[in-house]
């Protein structure tokens, strides 16, 4: 009997101590986004694109020897959520986190860690953003410790508008967007960049709905009509941005869109027919744009996940990749040494250079503006859920254009 | 004066829909007295009950198999749960509905995942039916608008004018008696409850490919229903039907009008347009408690 409480004892000091070793073999991310709830399908999205990237690095051997992983965190959307789940990855270790869905989320997480950074300069943690479009955070709130690989509002709207400048059957332009932060920084910088490129362009609205709660979007269409704008720009995404287009078919509104998301999960199947022609997207993403080695990835996603799946979030696998990359360079997972590693990082993306700026750790890549049309002939890879329809490239902008001056002010550990 | 008459046609449309998707629980509620939390929950099963059907035996067949396969879901759900909840009160059959709204959304996630299916309207449908100025009137708008009316016409002849009608009314007051007459009480409770939540699921098969079907469309449209029937009148079928309308003409004008909300800089009419429901049943509430056309308090 006592030899058998030994044996057990023995095996559990033994379980005890495997357990966190294994662990701690790890480079572990802690991927804090809805993973339920209205928008659960786009975070389920960038989790999976994230994942693919993990495979990848893993498959080579990933990094110094050790294993990356991906520990999924369901914030529900919420602020509050998502600081207990960045609390809770810290007590587990995690030094890695990556998040994007809500500018709102983002800014929360940003305070949290600068604040958390401070207090605990040998546990600091460093932010991987791969969608919060919000300026501020490269700007007047900028941290060493937060690293945006998406293009901000601001970024987007200048790529937008110097392809409007010669557009010139564009005369009069409405702004319909969602109200909250995102929707009013849409608006306010169209109107700025428009009045600086497009003085002749007139703003005949602007226009704010409430976040995913419009049904049917035909008493804004029927406003629109009524306005008489040829051009709707809009930051709108999810339903509000397909029913937006539906009810523009529906009533036969001769506008054209200009969105910002509307390649994204879900949006091509519902706009259909209807977005055909109409619907423009401005974006860091462009599938039938890329060179041969974006295109290898693409076509190991869409084996991996479906002859429809379209791998979007770019920004999600970029980061994931020069997080690797960045490991290697200081021979460390220290997450400070990481981070400086990450600094003015210089890697070839599926469009060309892309470049992780010092300055404000804002990534600067090429942009570009593409309209939603029959998919076929030159146009390989369809868009995201569908057969039928792809995104044609009409202009692009280099990386080196489309970058923004930064008013960020960084200050370094 | 454009932009006034496309208002009130959308404004109309817009009320109807609001009719259709109310008018299965003004029925088990002014019937049976079960306040179905569940009621947009099998709305979206109706949408891709609907989705399912349409693909493989087309949309007409799904417009009748579709309400029929989840309103005999709903009957099995009222025989072998709703009922026994029953028993212990109010408040047990309130969590029962409550619960069931999520259990249904978690099966939706499993079965059809978490993004939007497509389902596309069908072609004869599909497309204007009239030109008013340079707006065009889609033909499955008008199809909606019928089918609502249809519904309207079809329960008030149900309820007031077939013997089976009577019988339904007569066992909401007087059970006991009319059980004492023959009748199979229970049974009758549970083809109502079937009954309505069949023409939520009808309203799911024409509202599904109109808007987004997707697994958050219930939470969408979950509250506003409720807002119809209290506002029309707790059990008022003809209510319901103004209170759809009138909510329907409010919110649209709403957004049509340009007004600044004074005192507030940034605040404009038309974001205030999905509150104002809300604020009328706050305001129906206080000063008139059983709604525009409720004959009862509870």
């Amino acid at each position: 009997m006592a030899t058998r409480k030994n044996i057990l004892g023995a095996a559990l000091a033994v379980f005890a101590f495997a357990a966190p070793m294994n662990a701690f073999a790890q480079v572990r991310i802690a991927y804090i986004d809805p993973l339920s709830g209205a928008m659960g399908a786009t975070g389920e999205h960038g989790l999976r694109e994230l994942e693919f990237a993990i495979e990848a690095i893993n498959a080579k051997g990933g990094v110094l020897g050790q294993k990356m992983a991906v520990v999924p965190m369901d914030n529900k959307l919420s602020s509050q959520e998502s600081l207990n789940l960045l609390k809770s990855a810290i007590d587990q270790g995690i030094r890695f986190i990556s998040q994007g869905n809500g500018s709102a989320v983002a800014g929360a997480l940003i305070d949290a860690i600068n604040k958390h950074n401070e207090r605990n300069p040998d546990q600091a943690v460093v932010y991987l953003n791969y969608a919060a479009v919000d300026p501020d955070f490269t700007n007047d709130k900028c941290s060493f410790w937060h690293f945006r690989f998406d293009a901000n509002t601001d970024m987007k709207m200048a790529a937008l508008t110097d392809y409007l400048k010669d557009q010139k059957k564009v005369s009069k332009v409405y702004l319909l967007n969602q109200d909250y932060s995102h929707g009013h920084q849409v608006s306010k910088v169209a109107k700025a960049m428009l009045a600086e490129k497009r003085p002749d362009v007139k703003v005949v609205g602007d226009e704010l709905h409430p976040l995913a709660r419009v049904k049917d979007f035909a008493p804004y269409i029927a406003k629109i009509q009524a306005s008489g704008a040829d051009t709707v720009i809009t930051g709108n995404w999810g339903t509000d941005l397909s029913l937006l287009v539906k009810a523009a078919k529906d009533a036969n509104l001769k506008a054209d869109f200009y969105t910002y998301y509307g390649g994204t999960v879900g949006v091509p199947p519902a706009m259909g027919e209807a977005g055909v022609d109409r619907v423009k997207v401005v974006s860091y993403w462009s599938a039938n744009s890329m060179n041969a080695s974006g295109q290898a990835v693409q076509e190991a996603y869409r084996k991996k996940y479906g002859a429809d799946q379209d791998p979007y979030s770019q920004s999600i696998r970029i980061s994931a990749e020069m997080l690797a990359r960045a490991m290697e360079k200081a021979k460390s997972t220290n997450p400070v040494a990481v981070a400086k590693a990450l600094e003015g990082m210089k890697v070839d993306g599926p469009f060309g250079e892309i470049t992780m700026r010092a300055d404000d750790h804002q990534l600067i890549q090429p942009m570009f503006v593409a309209t939603f049309v029959k998919a076929g002939g030159p146009l390989k890879y369809s868009a995201d859920g569908t057969k039928e329809y792809a995104f044609r490239a009409d202009a692009r902008v280099e990386a080196a254009a489309a970058a923004r001056p930064t008013t960020c002010k960084m200050k370094r550990p | 004066m454009e932009l006034f008459l496309t208002s009130l046609l959308n404004g109309v449309t817009y009320g109807l829909l609001l009719f259709m998707l109310s008018s299965g629980l003004t029925l088990i509620f002014s019937m049976m007295g079960v306040l179905n939390f569940a009621h947009a929950s099998f709305y979206m099963l109706g949408a891709y009950f609907g989705y399912v059907i349409s693909t493989y035996v087309g949309f007409a067949p799904a417009l009748v198999l579709a309400p029929l396969a989840v309103g005999a879901i709903g009957s099995l759900i009222e025989r072998y749960g709703v009922r026994r909840a029953h028993a212990f009160g109010h408040v047990a059959e309130l969590l029962f509905t409550f619960g069931l709204a999520f259990l249904i959304e978690e099966v939706v996630h499993l079965v059809w995942g978490k993004s939007p299916v497509p389902y596309k309207v069908p072609a004869a449908l599909d497309g204007p039916l009239f030109t008013m100025f340079a707006s065009t009137f889609p033909a499955y708008k008008a199809f909606m608008m019928a089918v609502s009316v249809g519904m309207l016409i079809a329960l008030y002849a149900l309820l007031t004018r077939t013997r089976v009608g009577l019988v339904i009314q007569a066992a909401l007051s007087r059970p006991d008696m009319v059980e004492a007459l023959g009748h199979d009480v229970p049974k009758l409770f549970m083809l109502v409850f079937g009954g309505g939540v069949g023409l939520a699921a009808l309203a799911g098969v024409i509202g599904g490919n109109a808007f987004v079907t997707e697994p958050g469309m219930a939470a969408a449209v979950g509250t506003i229903v409720f807002v119809v029937v209290v506002v029309g009148g707790l059990g008022s079928l003809t209510g319901a039907f103004v209170a759809s309308l009138g909510i329907g003409i409010l919110q649209t004008f709403a957004v049509a009008i340009d007004w600044k909300v004074p005192g507030f800089e940034r605040l404009t009419l038309s974001q205030t347009a999905p509150v104002l429901p809300y604020l009328i049943m706050v305001l129906i509430l206080i000063a008139r408690p059983r709604g525009l056309m409720g004959t009862r308090e509870s």
